[in-house]
């Protein structure tokens, strides 16, 4: 396996005058009530994980679960307590001013969840800022945000300032920014938190267009459980600080490593989250019908399939080989059953 | 009791009312007591008392402690004035190659450096003066006055007024589009041939050194505030206190420090403009929003970058502001730095006005109010200018400005080529309209004037009399009738019931410092005519504001009209009130009336304007009337930003009744006014203007403290 882009050793951010004294003397065993009676408060808590290339991680957690401060320690937006970031093997701690510039100039692209638009620049020079800032020539830089307006569908728009567009295009003109510099990793804080439902339904299925087409590196933070759902490849849950579990969605939904993660599962209609493979019995013989599923396929798609046959459907992998069996019973046990015995 | 326990306050402040008055009555006044005129404090007079300090004699009249305090702090004008003379005369001598001798000379350093920053400041000034008008100082800055007497050519020639009015409508549409390319046209115009030229671009060249001056300065003392918390705590008492010192009372000690001439009205000036200069862009770029400054960090911005591309274009809209308060600094400054022999049309102004030509007085004005508009709408403009980058442009197009202004310059000069064949004999007036040669229509507003008087005498009279028989004699003799002690009760007093132990003293003090100066009885009576100026101020203000948000059109023409008035320099207020009421107290107080008014105005319709729109709407699905909704909803939440009013009007108010001694008052401001012409003042111009923002200082404290309570007990930001 290749060397992970963003990787964590037990990174801890915490507030407070004497952060650094007592996190040594605590050890690595940091309790944020013993913390926060002298004056410390705790933002992030011994956070280890690791982004491979492509991969999308989102970070869900209520406000004031310390998502946004993680993401900031990795951005060296604040420098972290305690703890190793690594860059791409690089160690952020440790970068000069200078180096840390040249990273964010030409590997990082952050979407803000205030979309944090410079007011005076239209949408053009907002896009081309981070290349002008970059030091590459007026035309040239126009010229790629040009481009960069198009890949968003704001064209048309390009002169128009920020406060002349609707919350949804001024996301837009952020998405735009981050990306103009063709970053390998791609922040995200709570780019569509702001938005209304609607729009924000339209930026995501938009937004895992462009990831598509791009294959970024990405860590995205939001409080919306349903969309991390929707957008993530593997999903880290935070409480306080504390990374409650990393793992995969379907993982998440059925397998909730904490009560406090359980809570957010309860109302989660599994048959749109889970995929066949991963409810799929052993390749079985009993009763089988003649239909084929494929194994990455959302229940949600095939369940009426399955369900009016009444037969064991055989599952199949990309190439078409059967790996698996999936029967009715099962499948209305996971859409109705897990539920129930939570209760 | 209960009524006691209900309204706990009001019975507070209704005891310490019966406290001042039990005080004001029980101590009598002193049967040696009146009221001196004139400089009599420093004749000597076998009456007074002594004592001596630091080796400063101090005489003074006594009374009973209760009725007025001695002045204890009286060595102080003279001690800063000593410690000024010896630092510039005797401190650190040092030897300094002095280029035109050709030798060492000793001299004291601070008069060195003084010298030298004054030599830089005249040097910019020249300049531009001698692009404008002609002249050989620049010449002479650069090679020697032998130099110039061998070769007599070289002049700069100045350039003729077709050039200048026609090359600032070319910027002006640059920057501003037609509109204000045609008001550029039609003021220059206007300030040529009405023959206001030379004095006018006396005045720009003053201008164009002291407000880019004054903007750099101010921008990066703010940056350096924003940035350094050590830097603001260090500045934030200076800017506290220039916030509400008189612009006049800075003259007297910049006078001894830099002498007389443009170039200490450049210093001054910028003296009094860079401090809100400070504030403003502290509190634009504290306004920034966190995420902002994130999106420019992970844009890669140096820190450079990050302060010149992000931060300060993101805060323009207060460091706009703050570049209009320079540019009217600037202006006011224009006039008032004339009494320490600033050139321009502050001089005329002046003098117009000493010798009563309200005509010749209202042209200058007029001149002065023209420029500043401009200015100020052209900064304007600049700061929102934006770049077409698809214009796809050639060589003509992109350069038609310049092109077209080269062809100017050729014209201007052909045409002033003619002027001086056609006009022979006389004046060319192609190239410059001589002062005085111009159309001039003094006469005929002096006319106007005198039909005025003529035609209206009795009724002025009538009205001036009354005023000043009924309401003003008797509201003076009041304060001056409070004894010191009741008046220090009152204000510590009210200090405590607002803000507490820390507003008392912080109020006691400033209050003390007054006392204790010898000029206690002056402060009065500026206190007075203050209170007299902004009370009718705010009622007008308030009604004014509050009638003209009824209606949305109303509301912006109001606003418009504030914009307008708020940019004539402060002395052009004096040219009509003595139009019609001539020297006299009821003169300085309209003039106080008519320039506290703006703030007051502003401040109420943008209060009224700051109430929720949600409110508004619960409000009338409630079912209140109009003016019920007014007077429960829409007052009480406005009232803490027009308190804000009120104290903007106090310091306007304050600064025009310390102008207003040019016409004549006996308050703190004509001691200013007299120090200035004294070679001792510094100290005691210093010492007077410091009483005078004390007086600002005591009232902004309180009304700061009561608005803050008040906001966080509304829930407003």
């Amino acid at each position: 396996m290749s060397e992970p882009v963003i990787k964590c050793q037990s990174v801890y951010k915490i507030f407070g005058a004497n952060a650094e004294s007592m996190l040594k003397e605590a050890n690595g065993n940091v309790d944020a009530k013993t913390f926060q009676e002298n004056g410390c408060i705790v933002g992030v808590n011994n956070a280890s994980f690791e982004v491979s290339k492509g991969e999308m991680l989102v970070v869900m957690g209520l406000s004031g679960s310390g998502k946004s401060t993680l993401l900031r320690c990795i951005s060296r937006l604040t420098d972290a307590t305690g703890g190793k970031i690594f860059i791409e093997g690089q160690d952020l701690l440790n970068l000069n001013n200078k180096e840390l510039i040249d990273l964010r100039r030409n590997k990082m692209g952050m979407v803000f969840q205030s979309f944090a638009l410079l007011p005076h620049k239209t949408v053009l020079e907002n896009i081309a800022f981070p290349l002008q800032i970059k030091g590459i020539k007026t035309e040239d830089s126009i010229n790629k945000a040009m481009d960069m307006v198009k890949l968003v569908g704001l064209d048309g728009r390009e002169n128009y300032f920020p406060r002349e567009l609707s919350g949804g295009q001024q996301q837009r003109v952020g998405i735009a920014r981050s990306l103009a510099v063709e970053p390998d990793i791609w922040f995200l804080d709570e780019p569509f938190s702001a938005l209304d439902p609607l729009i924000r339904k339209e930026m995501q299925d938009e937004f895992l267009r462009l990831q598509e087409k791009l294959q970024k590196t990405i860590m995205f933070i939001t409080h919306d459980f349903d969309e991390a759902l929707k957008l993530a490849d593997r999903i880290a849950i935070m409480k306080d600080g504390i990374i409650e579990q990393l793992d995969t969605p379907a993982n998440i939904v059925l397998n909730p490593a904490t009560e406090y993660v359980r809570k957010f599962t309860e109302e989660v209609p599994r048959e749109k989250v889970l995929l066949i493979k991963d409810v799929m019995d052993e390749i079985t013989s009993d009763n089988m019908g003649d239909i084929k599923v494929s194994k990455d396929e959302i229940i949600e798609n095939v369940a009426e399939k399955i369900l009016t046959q009444e037969k064991t459907a055989a599952v199949t992998d990309g190439k078409n080989n059967i790996v698996g069996s999936i029967n009715p019973a099962k499948i209305i046990n996971t859409v109705f059953g897990g539920r129930k015995n939570n209760h | 009791m209960e009524l006691l326990k209900k309204y706990p306050k009001l019975f507070q402040w209704l005891f310490l009312l019966a406290v001042f008055f039990a005080l004001c009555f029980a101590i009598d006044v002193p049967e040696t007591y009146k009221f001196i005129r004139g400089q009599a404090e420093f004749v000597k007079d076998p009456n007074q008392s002594a004592f001596v300090f630091l080796g400063k004699e101090v005489r003074y009249y006594a009374f009973d402690v209760f009725w007025r305090l001695p002045p204890l702090l009286g060595w102080l004008p003279i001690w800063i004035n000593d410690s000024l003379f010896f630092l510039m005369n005797d401190w650190m001598p040092m030897e300094f190659w002095n280029e035109d001798t050709q030798e060492y000379k000793t001299r004291p350093l601070v008069l060195q450096i003084t010298r030298n920053l004054t030599a830089f400041m005249t040097f910019l000034i020249e300049l531009i003066r001698e692009i404008l008008l002609g002249g050989l100082e620049t010449i002479v800055a650069f090679t020697s006055w032998d130099w110039i007497d061998a070769n007599p050519w070289a002049e700069l020639p100045g350039l003729p007024w077709t050039i200048v009015a026609a090359g600032s409508a070319i910027l002006a549409y640059k920057l501003g589009g037609k509109g204000l390319a045609l008001y550029a046209l039609l003021s220059m115009t206007y300030i040529s041939i009405f023959g206001q030229w030379k004095p006018s671009m006396q005045t720009l060249s003053f201008i164009l050194v002291a407000a880019p001056l004054s903007f750099i300065f101010g921008l990066g003392l703010g940056v350096a505030a924003y940035k350094s918390k050590r830097v603001e705590k260090a500045l934030y008492p200076i800017l506290l206190v220039m916030q509400t010192m008189p612009q006049y009372a800075v003259l007297v000690p910049a006078l001894v420090l830099f002498g007389v001439g443009d170039h200490a009205a450049v210093i001054i000036t910028m003296i009094v403009a860079v401090p809100p200069m400070i504030l403003l862009t502290l509190l634009g770029l504290r306004a920034v929003p966190p995420e902002v400054i994130e999106a420019g960090r992970m844009s890669g911005c140096s820190n450079w970058q990050l302060m010149s591309k992000v931060l300060i274009p993101t805060a323009r809209r207060d460091i706009l502001i703050g570049v209009n308060q320079v540019i009217m600094v600037c202006f006011s400054m224009a006039v008032i730095s004339a009494f320490i022999g600033a050139k321009g049309l502050g001089f005329n102004l002046l003098l117009a006005l000493n010798q009563l030509n309200i005509g010749l007085a209202l042209e200058a004005g007029l001149c002065i109010s023209l420029i500043a508009i401009l200015l100020d709408k052209m900064s304007l403009a600049w700061a929102n200018k934006q770049v077409d980058y698809f214009g796809n442009l050639n060589f003509f197009q992109r350069n038609k400005n310049s092109l077209f202004f080269g062809v100017i310059v050729i014209v201007g000069i052909l045409l002033a080529y003619f002027g001086s064949i056609y006009f022979k004999d006389g004046y060319n007036y192609l190239f410059e309209v001589p002062h005085n040669k111009g159309i001039s229509t003094a006469d005929f507003w002096n006319k106007g004037v005198d039909w005025i008087f003529d035609t209206f005498f009795v009724y002025i009279k009538a009205f001036n009399t009354w005023l000043i028989v009924d309401v003003l004699q008797p509201m003076r003799a009041l304060y001056l009738r409070m004894p010191a002690v009741a008046t220090l009760v009152l204000v510590v007093g009210a200090g405590y019931l607002i803000g507490g132990v820390r507003s008392a003293l912080v109020v006691c003090g400033l209050t003390l410092f007054i006392a204790l100066s010898p000029w206690w009885d002056r402060a009065l009576v500026t206190t007075y005519m203050a209170t007299f100026g902004v009370l009718v101020s705010c009622t007008i203000g308030f009604t004014v504001g509050t009638l003209c948000f009824q209606n949305k059109h109303s509301t912006n023409f109001m606003l418009n009209v504030c914009d307008i008035f708020q940019t004539f320099p402060s002395f052009v207020y004096l040219i009509p009130v003595m139009m019609l009421f001539g020297i006299t107290d009821t003169s300085v107080l309209i003039a106080v009336i008519v320039y506290a008014t703006i703030p007051a105005t502003r401040y109420t319709i943008e209060g009224l304007r700051s109430v929720p729109a949600g409110l508004h709407d619960a409000a009338t699905m409630s079912g209140v009337t109009k003016f019920q909704r007014l007077f429960k909803i829409e007052f009480p939440l406005a009232f803490p930003h027009m308190m804000l009013g009120l104290n903007q009007t106090i310091v306007f108010a304050l600064f025009m009744v310390i102008i207003g001694a040019f016409i004549g008052t006996e308050d703190l401001g004509q001691y200013i006014l007299k120090a200035l012409s004294d070679k001792k003042g510094a100290g005691i111009g210093l010492t007077l203007g410091i009483c005078v923002a004390f007086i600002g200082l005591i009232f902004d404290n309180l009304i700061r403290t009561w608005v803050g309570q008040r906001k966080k007990h509304l829930g407003i930001d």
